[in-house]
């Protein structure tokens, strides 16, 4: 046992160095993030999807409560510091466009078939779900095709155009325009109303309801798991300048593979304006969102293999073909609509709220509506 | 599947690494090793589009 720990950490700390050495001080930090951001995702079992399910079919909030309390240290812990640093330290900020409005809704739909949104598919990759593995390489594919249609996207406005004075999609950034502390106050009260409306989901439980399968055994693992991304959130911040993200990385993967193969994104809408096209030419390794998929890969992995080699679950032994086309297709399409709604649970949600931008929230509401859907659907082909 | 995909990923990965570092031909302006107190803007792509 101690040999095959010894072996995972010395990996880790052999590539955070090879990093460093290649990538400067910054990147290996960021590594180093990503491995704390994968150790806790998979120590916690800390997922998006699974929180939402758990609520909707089983009336279980904890995941909620977790994913609140993390929303709402990082909100306190980060809006004062990009307001005091503007430029050095910068939010998630972006506008209420249909792109968002659409592409959150499906994209909630769909991680409840994949089982995992943007960061729940790589943690859970790492720690060896064989869906995730299917659903890894089209949600990459996905990426980099709907990064490339978003500026199209974008130019169908949005429904609050009315109220913009430059005629572009509206931009509500709740610190900019009220202050730190009205910002944070109004981003509180928005995470305890989901919180009092989960915790009346759970009241209105049937005393006959079967026990949450699958669901941790208390609300410790989500309130810890919570309360340490959220300090990770705030390091990320400090060290990169910019929130916490996971898709925009994939999608540089893919643009990347595709000019490897001989794809010319000159021309293209975002691939071949700056800054985008100056990072396809820059090595991987200087892009701050592949170093903590990289890490956030690694430390899952590494959390999963601390007990030894993984076991078949039992979710494993139960997908069907069927199962796999399923994952096969939400991977493509939550990776093209995660672009149109300006990144997945992390980047968009955990991102936007906590960064004070509306468009935070309005992603949550139509991932939630959508995730209402997906776990309908999710019932209907048994998925495992 | 599950034990060899991660194998593949990361063999894959090396390599399309490696190959990108050794191909790129801009020496790089390391940026601060901490954004906050640099002075300099933040600069990396990010999931909002900038």
């Amino acid at each position: 046992m101690w040999l095959s720990r010894s072996l995972l950490v010395g990996l880790a700390l052999l590539g955070t160095l090879l990093v460093m050495f290649l990538a400067g001080l910054q990147a290996g930090l960021l590594v180093l993030l990503g491995l704390g951001f994968g150790l806790v995702l998979q120590g916690f079992r800390f997922g998006f999807t699974t929180g939402w399910r758990q609520l909707i079919l089983q009336r279980n909030p904890g995941g909620v409560y977790g994913q609140m309390l993390l929303m709402s240290l990082a909100v306190v812990l980060s809006v004062p510091l990009t307001l005091a640093h503007p430029g050095e330290i910068v939010g998630a900020i972006a506008p209420i466009s249909w792109s968002l409005i659409l592409g959150a809704f499906v994209f909630g739909l769909m991680m409840q078939l994949a089982d995992g949104c943007g960061s729940g598919t790589l943690y859970k990759a790492g720690a060896a779900s064989s869906l995730s593995w299917v659903v890894l390489p089209s949600f990459i594919v996905g990426s980099t095709v709907g990064a490339s249609h978003q500026p199209a996207w974008l130019a169908l406005g949005g429904p609050l155009d009315g109220l913009s004075t430059t005629g572009d999609p509206l931009v509500i950034d709740l610190g900019q325009a009220l202050g730190a502390p009205s910002a944070i106050l109004l981003s509180l009260a928005g995470c305890g109303l989901v919180t009092y409306f989960a915790w009346q989901r759970a009241r209105s439980r049937p005393q006959q309801m079967s026990d949450c399968e699958g669901c941790p055994p208390s609300l410790k693992p989500w309130l810890v798991g919570g309360l340490l991304l959220a300090i990770l959130y705030l390091v990320h911040l400090v060290v990169a300048g910019q929130p916490w993200g996971i898709v925009y990385g994939l999608g540089l993967w893919g643009a990347k593979i595709g000019a490897g193969l001989g794809l010319d994104w000159s021309g293209d809408a975002f691939w071949g304006q700056a800054p985008h096209a100056q990072r396809l030419l820059d090595p991987v390794l200087w892009d701050i969102t592949t170093l903590t998929n990289f890490g956030l890969l690694y430390g899952s992995m590494m959390a999963a293999r601390w007990a030894g080699p993984p076991k078949t679950s039992a979710a494993d032994q139960a997908l069907r073909p069927i199962h796999w086309l399923i994952g096969l297709m939400a991977g493509l399409v939550m990776g093209y609509t995660s672009r149109l709604a300006f990144g997945c649970n992390i980047g968009g949600f955990l991102g936007g709220v906590a960064s004070a931008s509306l468009h935070g929230w309005v992603w949550f509401a139509m991932a939630f509506l959508g995730s209402l859907i997906g776990v309908r659907i999710r019932l209907k082909v048994k998925m495992p | 599947m599950r034990q060899a995909a991660p194998l593949v990923f990361w063999a894959l990965a090396l390599i399309l690494v490696s190959l990108d570092h050794l191909g790129a031909d801009r020496p790089r302006l390391e940026p601060p090793p901490i954004a906050l107190g640099s002075g300099q803007l933040a600069s990396g792509g990010h999931c909002s589009g900038r």
